[in-house]
């Protein structure tokens, strides 16, 4: 058995997996809300919240309809999708004119209503989801379970497809034109409220996604949406928001900081990104991939 | 209307001072700490225009040295107690630093993620003692001779702390240094244009801020002899946020009014359990949606619409 740098290379190959699993996680969430935050102008805090809800609903699903999680992975995000397109319409639309902070402060508001049912329905210790692939094969360095090998291609594959449709398709195009001016936009007979509607339900039927991948590797409960949140937060003021690839790279890179940590310096893996947000802040302002403001 | 509002004073200090002849002082001592607190978070968010999503890190410390020192270290109450709002100061000073150096969602972003690192620390550091906290406290006699012992003495001296905490916010204010500060809030580009040094001012504004949370967080600790995680996480920062907004951002008064609705909401809805929290997050939407002024904010609207020329929360 060789050691790497004092450390077994199961050990360390083990932490840089859930590292990189962790990053999946990072780069679907703040992909979402960087969309979001293009077109909306909000940050959406009720993200995590969102997130939270979509691993209780394939739990539910499976649970009371005996749906698998293969049917979970679309029917949540799509339900999940629908109820964020509610809110739009009833709360999110009214703000709009407003400061930016409202927008932040209502979707707070959303986001602990959501956490409190949550454990009212469901109880603070939360639920567990049966691993839909079990098993996993022997690369000789380490053990590779297929269910993570697939969260990460999963949410790899996610996330270039959301760029591939944001940076070449032509309703991608429309969408990038509609952050810039939306008044022209519009003028051009251009349906931008519409546009910004879906774009909300997007961003929240991704955050649905994160959660119904995350359901089998984390136990459940009411609190992860919270705690998952102000980490991407951190990892959104890193990267920047300006762009699409910019976010994904930063939440896996993230990620494996933090699975890094995790092996050499355990009581640090908790702040490790928070760390790293104070030293970006304090270098390079605006993010790695930001442009100024 | 200078007479009116020192009116206004006399006779809210007045009801403070027989309150606890009536209510229970337990309960008026805790809706004070809140109030200093949501008052140290109102001069960011209501004459800063810079929303704070992390002030629990300040508070929460602030209770754990305070804690630490008089427990642990046996120093005197109100040196502990100065000493944690100085501690709370120089951590404002160095989150200031940082978080000033983006603006708006983001900056709410960023002081939420740096109290989410403090949270951290205080989990793991030996001497905030975990998940028991710091525990019964000691009540020693102020200054050496006032016996605080007793809730109701107790409650005239946290009233004279949160005294002495409102009138320094109340002149900050209202002095040239304020107006500035309110410029800032307006147009920060007009601000930096005439010549102010908009990042030190903002860092003045988050340093006295941080300090005056600490002060209202160490003397939390006292009252409830504890000091515990819950003051430390980012629910509690959602706590203040929601005070001030209930009450009225931007308001003198309005955190004050805020923490009082929202504590005695705590108090009497302790039984429904998870239901405090959705019912704090329905507020907030409703508050955010049809009722941004606060309460007090909207009471000056109307008193203003009767007298035309006057402007709210001046």
């Amino acid at each position: 058995m060789f050691e790497l740098i004092g450390v077994p290379p199961q050990v360390l190959f083990g932490q840089l997996l859930l590292g990189l699993i962790n990053g999946a996680f990072y780069a679907l969430l703040s992909l979402g809300l960087a969309v979001i935050f293009g077109m909306l102008n909000v940050i959406n805090f009720a993200h995590g919240a969102q997130y939270m809800l979509g691993a209780f609903g394939a739990w539910l699903l499976l649970k009371y309809t005996g749906i698998p999680y293969w049917g979970a992975l679309v029917i949540v995000p799509l339900v999940i999708g629908a109820f964020g397109i509610v809110l739009e319409r009833l709360f999110l639309s009214r703000l709009y004119h407003l400061d930016h902070l409202y927008g932040l402060l209502l979707t707070f508001g959303l986001a602990i209503i959501f956490e409190g049912v949550a454990r009212y329905v469901f109880g603070a210790s939360g639920v567990s989801y049966e691993n839909p692939i079990p098993g996993g094969v022997n690369l000789g360095f380490m053990f590779l379970p297929y269910y993570r090998a697939w969260v990460i291609v999963f949410s790899l594959a996610v996330c270039l497809a959301t760029w591939f449709m944001i940076e070449r398709t032509k309703l991608g195009s429309y969408l990038r034109a509609a952050v810039e001016r939306p008044d022209l936009v519009q003028a051009m007979g251009i349906n931008v409220p519409l546009m910004i509607t879906l774009t909300y339900g997007f961003g929240v039927a991704l955050a649905a996604l994160a959660g119904v991948l995350a359901a089998p590797v984390y136990s459940v409960t009411p609190k992860i949406g919270a705690e998952i949140i102000i980490v991407v937060f951190a990892v959104v003021v890193i990267g920047g928001m300006g762009s699409i690839m910019g976010s994904v790279v930063t939440g896996f890179g993230l990620g494996l900081v933090e699975g890094l940590t995790k092996v050499f310096y355990p009581e640090a893996s908790n702040i490790v990104i928070f760390v790293i947000m104070a030293i970006v802040l304090v270098l390079r302002p605006a993010g790695l991939f930001g442009t100024a403001k | 209307m200078r007479s009116r509002e020192t009116m206004i004073g006399l006779v809210l200090l007045g009801l403070l001072l027989v309150a606890p002849l009536v209510i229970y002082p337990v309960f008026l001592m805790k809706v004070l700490c809140f109030a200093l607190f949501a008052c140290a978070f109102n001069l960011l968010i209501g004459y800063v225009g810079l929303l704070s999503f992390g002030h629990a890190m300040f508070f929460g410390f602030a209770a754990y040295v305070a804690g630490h020192t008089i427990k642990v270290w046996g120093w005197p109450t109100e040196v502990g107690i100065l000493a944690a709002a100085l501690i709370a100061a120089a951590m404002g000073l160095v989150v200031g630093l940082i978080a000033i150096r983006r603006q708006g969602i983001y900056f709410a972003m960023v002081t939420l993620a740096l109290s989410q690192m403090v949270y951290f620390f205080c989990i793991q550091a030996k001497f905030t003692g975990g998940e028991d906290g710091i525990q019964a406290i000691p009540r020693r006699p102020v200054f050496g001779f006032i016996d605080i012992s007793k809730d109701l003495t107790l409650y005239y001296f946290v009233l004279a702390i949160f005294l002495v905490g409102f009138l320094l916010i109340y002149r900050t204010i209202h002095s040239p240094f304020g107006q500035v500060l309110k410029a800032i809030r307006e147009n920060e580009p007009r601000a930096i244009s005439l010549g102010y040094r908009v990042d030190q001012y903002k860092l003045l504004a988050f340093v006295l801020s941080a300090g005056l949370a600490g002060l209202a967080g160490a003397t939390k600790a006292i009252v409830f002899q504890l000091a515990s995680l819950t003051d430390v996480q980012w629910q509690m920062s959602g706590e203040v946020v929601l005070m001030t907004l209930v009450g009225g951002m931007g308001t003198v008064l309005g955190p004050v009014v805020g923490a009082g609705i929202i504590v005695a909401m705590q108090n009497y809805l302790k039984g429904l359990g998870e239901w405090v929290l959705v019912i704090q997050g329905i507020i907030f939407v409703l508050t955010v949606l049809v009722f941004r002024r606060g309460v007090v904010g909207e009471i000056w609207a109307l008193l203003s619409r009767s007298k035309p020329g006057q402007r709210p929360g001046a």
